[in-house]
């Protein structure tokens, strides 16, 4: 196991890749995800202000 | 040929209802693909003969460039639909493929970094390849900055398009730049006509990786676009029926 960890002496570049990829993967699923939230909440904010106007 | 569908996907709350359906599917795609891939790439993968265990970097660096600019085209490609057929949803899909587009090629751009360190003895070069890279975020954030600029969202959709079509001219730099100068970036390894300059055992992993990589841009662009489209047909009846207000 540490010999994998390891990298063969290169686990100060490899692992920061991977971290920084898995970083930005998880990021934008949480600013997509957000992103349509925000527009839903908006728009049921719209709708039930329509509704009660009308 | 029928352009039927090219039609339906035109149509806001068809989009909205059919890309709702499409997420899932992509995302366990991605999911799937991406541990097939990591398993492939990390465990079986024989070591490099020359860069050693260093090289598995490609595995994220690479399908983070592809989707760098695979994002830039699907926007380019949808930016040019959205001004010639006027079609909202072709202007929503490309507004929400900037962001994704910058985060990754900023991926791109500190993988790469992390490479090179061991590999060229330094993070950054003026080399083509890494300089249209780098370009290509400047475009993205360009892009951004002048939706961003625009109240007008019709105004913002025309003036970020023509922006967009006008960067595809980066694209080919990019892929060629290995091509045309000398650089110290490595040539063409998978996308290359003939035979892949790869084994299998790590070819098939890296080839799973871009594929899993692709299907997330899809999911995640689905999602944002989702999202446009509800803000942009606001005021649309169908958008109560669909949120369930």
């Amino acid at each position: 196991m540490m010999h994998w960890l390891n990298m063969g002496g290169y686990w100060m570049f490899v692992w920061p890749s991977y971290v920084l990829t898995f970083l930005a993967v998880v990021l934008n699923v949480y600013l997509a995800r957000r992103s349509l939230q925000v527009a839903k909440t908006e728009a049921r904010r719209r709708a039930q202000a329509q509704g009660s106007g009308s | 040929m029928n352009w039927t569908w090219f039609h339906r996907f035109g149509s806001p709350p068809y989009f909205y209802r059919v890309a709702g359906k499409m997420i899932p599917w992509f995302a366990w795609l991605a999911a799937i693909t991406a541990v097939a891939g990591l398993v492939g790439g990390l465990g079986l993968a024989p070591a490099d003969y020359q860069q050693g265990e260093g090289y598995r970097i490609i595995f994220v660096h690479v399908p983070a460039a592809v989707l760098s600019t695979m994002a830039y085209s699907v926007m380019a490609v949808a930016a040019g639909v959205g001004l010639i057929w006027r079609m909202n949803v072709a202007h929503a899909v490309a507004a929400s493929c900037a962001a994704v587009g910058a985060w990754f090629t900023l991926v791109a751009l500190a993988t790469g970094s992390l490479w090179g360190r061991p590999m060229w003895g330094t993070y950054w070069a003026w080399d083509p390849r890494l300089t249209s890279e780098l370009v290509l975020l400047f475009l993205y954030l360009g892009y951004m900055g002048l939706r961003g600029a625009i109240d007008d969202t019709a105004r913002a959709d025309r003036a970020s398009a023509v922006l967009a079509l006008v960067g595809v001219i980066n694209l080919p730099i990019i892929h060629y730049s290995v091509d045309w100068w000398n650089s110290l970036h490595q040539g063409h390894t998978v996308l290359k006509f003939g035979k892949a300059s790869m084994p299998p055992s790590m070819l098939v992993p890296l080839l799973l990786m871009m594929l899993a990589f692709s299907f997330y841009f899809a999911a995640i662009l689905l999602v944002r676009a989702r999202g446009e489209v509800l803000r942009r047909e606001r005021n649309a009846r169908w958008i109560s029926e669909a949120i369930g207000a």
